[in-house]
């Protein structure tokens, strides 16, 4: 017999009124392990697109207008029917400054084609370069030779062509080499020929609508490059993909610091919950603090039944908030994945601190309660009854 | 030699005109081993007197000595100490705590006091078997009589081997056979040398106290030592 048996046994006597303490600390505590499990996972893809683009720059004519959604970002205005840059120009490029650093240049001509009834995107690239900027291509078949189309998986599925099948295009048949596996991007619904295919296909010899560089090194001056492409290309947009990657860390990290406040209010009301319930708890424990008192308990031992009461149902709203919290941000990518696999790796230090942080706030708002129960008069504890 | 020592004691309700003297200028003396009954009309004052030396209720004035202890001279956390190892209660309402078992209850005093668990068992079920229900260890106070419920009181009072049992009108929830066994049960623990001081409106039950008090308006009437006792 100790403090704990009369703390384990009061919780597990008054079911209701622990249930409900359990129920704020886990709400609390769920919602911040989810939002920032959510906002973590969300991160690290961006993150992670951001380590697959390396220093990757683009190029796209200057125009205000249509804007042009690519790899899954959305980059700045492109018009692929309207302007174009002219392909001579991109010659320019071997002379700037840090030109070393450029692993590769591949240049897009993009068109709109119809198969039958089905309208589809073209684009027209350099294969030669394409495993240096498209590393995450798995293709099902053979890269294509000159006269052949290579088709983005969604595209295949929607015109149902294989490798090996024939595809119209202006009354030109062109052979499928391959099909690549998806990719999540808008590659997927693309059908890629050789440049010059396309720039015959399209009429645009000699025209590019837009330009991918990949910068070689990691730590190259991205910025000073932007800034020397865009002299060697005057009439053309240059931007780096990282900044455009980075703007979107930086909205990120705003909508972090909103999800943190929205977790700090509500762990509030958590505690406030406990606080609310524990000086209930406390009232209409009078008669008991008096015997306890009667008996020779110390009223640091009244508080320390208090704070038992709480660091255990604090403990147990821990374990529990954090397994909710996970399984909530695991919901809600999942139904933002479109399809794709989802995975949120256990992290000791996010349970460690889910646990740490229902502890503390669990113990922090019984600080008063345990207090109230502390300074109870034993004489007038006991005449309560 | 006085084992209590009483001075002047004096408990003031309230302030003003709306302050009420429950407690009076008191002042006695207790030997070791006594077997005390304080005796009054309801509102007279006498369970107010046993909060007094009980260590729970400081009086207005006045000084209560026990074993040489200043008693209101401690903090409240040392007055805990005093209760916890000189003091053993029994209250009217038999005070259980409901969640714990008569065992755990009986156990109580011993929570916070630095026994092993096996000793601390050891001494609930002698002070249970001394109060004749070692049987209804493991019961819950809502599973047994209100005659056990007193006994296990007693039980709880006795565990830690006290000096001194403080009695509420310890019999206010019994019938005549019950409050018998109880009182037999306070003559038992008065014969090994525990001090007694027992508030009681019942005429039967102090006569079974060597010595008595009437309480009346807060003021000690009367301090003697009947002829006889009914024992």
């Amino acid at each position: 017999m100790n403090l704990s048996v009369i703390s384990t046994r009061n919780l597990l006597r008054r079911k209701g009124k622990a249930t409900f303490i359990l129920a704020g600390l886990v709400i609390g505590v769920a919602t911040t392990v989810g939002i920032l499990t959510y906002v973590n996972a969300v991160s690290s893809d961006i993150l992670h697109k951001l380590e697959q683009y390396g220093a990757n720059i683009l190029i796209t004519p200057q125009t205000e207008s249509l804007a042009l959604g690519y790899g899954g970002l959305a980059l700045g205005g492109v018009s692929f029917e309207l302007e174009e840059i002219r392909q001579s120009d991109l010659a320019r490029l071997e002379h700037i400054p840090y030109a070393g650093n450029i692993a590769a240049v591949g240049p897009v001509v993009l068109g709109v084609a119809s198969v039958e009834d089905t309208r589809i995107l073209m684009a027209g690239i350099d294969f030669s370069v394409s495993h240096i900027l498209k590393p995450w291509w798995q293709v099902q078949g053979n890269m294509p030779a000159v006269g052949e189309v290579l088709l983005g998986a969604d595209a295949a599925r929607v015109l149902n062509l294989n490798t090996g099948d024939m595809l119209p295009v202006k009354g030109v048949l062109m052979p499928v080499s391959g099909v690549i596996a998806n990719t999540g991007s808008q590659d997927d619904a693309l059908a890629f020929v050789h440049l010059e295919d396309a720039q015959a296909l399209f009429n645009k010899q000699g025209l590019v609508s837009m330009v991918e560089i990949a910068a070689l090194c990691k730590d190259c001056p991205i910025v000073e490059m932007v800034g020397y492409i865009k002299e060697a290309l005057p009439d053309a947009n240059v931007m780096a993909i990282a900044q455009v990657v980075k703007t979107r860390m930086e909205m990120l990290g705003h909508f972090k610091r909103f999800a943190y406040w929205i977790s700090a209010v509500i762990l509030f009301i958590g505690g406030l919950v406990v606080l609310v319930t524990m000086m209930g708890s406390v009232r209409e424990r009078t008669s008991e603090i008096g015997i306890f008192r009667a008996v020779g308990f110390r009223r640091r031992h009244i508080m320390k039944i208090v704070f038992l009461e709480s660091g255990m149902l604090s403990l147990l709203a821990g374990l529990a908030g954090y397994g909710l919290g996970l399984a909530f941000a695991f919901a809600a990518l999942v139904a933002e994945a479109d399809g794709q696999s989802v995975q949120i790796p256990f992290s000791g230090e996010m349970a460690a601190g889910a646990v740490f942080l229902a502890i503390a706030l669990g113990l922090a708002a019984s600080i008063y309660p345990a207090f109230l129960a502390a300074r109870m008069d034993p004489n007038d504890a006991l005449r309560a009854l | 030699m006085s084992y209590i020592i009483a001075r002047d004691l004096s408990k003031t309700f309230g302030a003003g005109q709306a302050a009420v003297k429950a407690v009076s200028n008191i002042s006695f003396e207790i030997a070791s081993g006594e077997f005390v009954s304080i005796m009054g009309e309801s509102g007279s004052g006498k369970s107010t007197l046993l909060g007094i030396l009980g260590a729970m209720n400081a009086p207005t004035s006045g000084r209560l000595v026990v074993d040489g202890i200043d008693i209101y001279g401690l903090n409240v956390e040392k007055q805990a100490d005093f209760r916890r190892e000189y003091l053993g209660f029994v209250f009217q309402g038999f005070h259980l705590v409901p969640y714990l078992t008569v065992l755990e209850n009986v156990m109580l005093p011993l929570a916070v006091m630095p026994l092993g668990k096996k000793r601390k068992q050891q001494m609930a079920s002698h002070a249970l078997s001394q109060v004749g229900l070692a049987e209804k260890a493991f019961r819950l106070p809502g599973e047994i009589s209100g005659g056990e419920k007193e006994r296990t009181a007693m039980a709880r009072a006795i565990v830690n081997e006290p000096p001194i049992l403080l009695a509420d009108e310890p019999s206010g929830n019994l019938d005549s056979k019950n409050s018998a066994e109880l009182m037999a049960l306070f003559e038992k623990f008065n014969a090994s040398g525990m001090t007694i001081i027992m508030v009681t409106h019942s005429m039967e039950c102090a006569a079974y106290a060597k010595r008595r008090m009437i309480i009346s308006d807060g003021r000690l009437k009367s301090d003697y030592f009947p002829a006889s006792n009914a024992a």
